[in-house]
């Protein structure tokens, strides 16, 4: 076997060790990789930060574990700048294991809120975060486009109490709170369909504002729904979750995990220049031994 | 044998054509008919979801049974889901956990010999023996230890420490661990995959290649590279996907009809 056939049929056990140590360097050394923000995610950040102290965002952490590294640090930029900015977040969690992923956020974000920060210039004094004043947890409940549909009736069909247990009327913030009328908009973090069903029967059907926070790999395939305006923003994986940390000035994990990304990129563009220098040397050979026959 | 399928298909068509003539119709009335028929998939969905867990149960005491490749793991998926119950309709009502960790224990070593019985006929009779007395154990914990209690119709039991570690040092990082590995798989298939072999695998190599680099600001021209990937994403992508979208949503409409009219059947295990 010759050095261009071992380029092109590379064990992809060498890919694995290549990249694992990349990203072990990477994290290990701390540098900072600079951000250039798509009007996509501008739009987000622009509308969250245009809203007046009061009002009232809907964030669906509709995410399991399994898509923490992506969509968690969408949560943590979006949910703490709009508390910086004293608006009122109810929050729903469509998927399974949503509610843990939730809580935590919230617990987490409530905990930064409590210290004095600056952010672009603007400094913001720490509060404390309280349940049922600042947000609201409606928690989960299956058959997710029947809670969209449902909340478009009135949040107390499929939620007639929160996550805790306490009625929805009881709950200062969610007086006269009835459906997403009295929403600003609604802010979906997906890794799965529930993103389907927000857009079909919760934006389709009554008409509110959109945006999305999706993984990676979905992000493609939402591009449709930003330009017929069913969407006004969308986030892509963890770049678009680190353009959302750069906007607000609130730098978190996803630009820590940036520069390991980007150097994994690198990584995967080497092995596919290498497996395609190898593929034309090798056609090259087939061909000139063709011809010597 | 007739009501069996006629029936059915009754059903399906009269709901059916109420949900979609619902949809245009805003009176009061179909609301409220509406909703009481989201209620009704509620209904259906906690019966589903009950026999979801008979039936991995079932599975899973099966695979013990005939011994499946694999098996053992099939008592960890077992353990997992009726401790994670267990702690989720669980809370302490005081300062210390009193008998809890006992509770626990017994409970599930009765869980263990509930699963020896039915995939041991042989020993059934040992096993229940020891099973019956850890169920005791587990019911006169439950009964006289007051520092904790059951909690079915609050949600106390989702505070329960027990059930946020499970979650947040069990689930978590075995789910995200499982999707992280997903990164290696993607560039081993990438460095297979991408091989300019023709002209759309060309075009496919360097549409990858420039939304791979787009967001990386060290190149000389990172600006102009961000540009053209948002053009891919925005003109030719958008393009495909909405031709993709409205097929789609268009063999949903077929789809649906069909299935109102009786057409397909296989809703009801038949073609």
């Amino acid at each position: 076997m010759d050095i261009f056939e071992k380029m092109m049929k590379l064990d992809r056990r060498w890919i694995f060790l290549f990249l694992i140590i990349v990203c072990v360097v990477t994290y290990a050394i701390p540098f900072k990789v600079p951000i250039l923000v798509e009007p996509e995610v501008r739009s987000i950040y622009n509308f969250i930060d245009s809203l007046p102290p009061g009002d009232i965002i809907l964030v669906a952490i509709d995410y399991d574990p399994n898509n923490l590294a992506e969509l968690h640090p969408m949560t943590y930029a979006l949910v703490e700048h709009a508390w910086r900015k004293k608006l009122r977040v109810i929050f729903t969690a469509l998927s399974q294991n949503g509610p843990g992923m939730a809580e935590q956020a919230i617990l987490d974000i409530s905990d930064s809120l409590k210290q004095d920060r600056t952010f672009n210039g603007v400094h913001f004094k720490g509060r404390e975060i309280k349940n049922g004043i600042d947000y609201t947890f409606l928690g989960y409940k299956p058959y997710y486009a029947l809670v969209i549909l449902g909340m478009g009736q009135n949040f107390r069909l499929p939620f007639p109490t929160d996550y805790y247990g306490t009625p929805l009327d009881s709950i200062p913030m969610m007086r006269g709170v009835l459906n997403y009328d009295q929403v600003a908009g609604v802010i979906d973090l997906s890794g799965g369909s529930i993103t389907d069903a927000w857009i079909s029967y919760g934006q389709g059907r009554f008409n509110f504002p959109l945006a999305l926070g999706l993984t990676g790999v979905m992000t493609a395939q939402y591009y449709p729904y930003l330009g017929s305006g069913q969407v006004f923003g969308i986030m892509g994986g963890l770049l678009g979750a680190a353009e959302y940390e750069e906007l607000a000035d609130n730098p978190g994990r996803a630009k820590d995990g940036m520069r390991i990304q980007l150097y994994a990129h690198m990584v995967i563009i080497l092995f596919i220049i290498m497996g395609n220098v190898g593929y034309f040397a090798e056609r090259r050979r087939q061909k000139r031994e063709e011809k010597g026959r | 044998m007739a009501m069996k399928r006629q029936i059915p298909f009754a059903l399906v068509f009269i709901f059916g054509i109420f949900m979609l003539f619902q949809y245009f119709v805003p009176h009061e009335s179909s609301e409220w008919v509406y909703e009481f028929l989201l209620d009704w998939i509620y209904i259906i969905g906690i019966l589903a979801l009950a026999l979801g867990i008979w039936s991995l149960f079932r599975v899973s005491v099966d695979k013990i049974k005939t011994k499946k490749p694999n098996w053992v793991y099939s008592y960890v998926t077992l353990m997992g889901l009726f401790i994670m119950t267990v702690f989720g309709f669980t809370a302490k009502t005081g300062d210390s956990w009193g008998l809890y960790p006992v509770f626990v224990i017994t409970f599930m070593l009765a869980l263990f010999m509930l699963i020896q019985v039915l995939a041991k006929p042989a020993s059934r009779n040992l096993y229940g023996l020891f099973g019956g007395a850890f169920l005791l154990a587990a019911v006169l914990i439950a009964i006289l230890d007051r520092t904790w209690g059951f909690y079915f119709m609050e949600a106390k039991g989702l505070q329960n420490s027990m059930f946020r570690i499970f979650f947040d040092d069990v689930m978590m990082p075995i789910l995200s661990t499982m999707f992280a590995l997903l990164a290696f798989f993607i560039a081993s298939a990438a460095y297979r995959a991408f091989r300019a072999r023709n002209l759309l695998a060309s075009l496919l190599l360097i549409a990858a290649l420039i939304v791979m680099l787009r967001f990386n600001p060290y190149l000389p021209y990172a600006a102009y590279v961000a540009k053209v990937s948002n053009w891919l994403m925005n003109v030719p992508n958008l393009a495909g996907q909405r031709a993709i979208v409205i097929g789609i949503g268009l063999g949903i409409v077929a789809t649906a009809l069909k299935v109102i009219l009786g057409i397909e059947r296989g809703y009801m295990g038949k073609g």
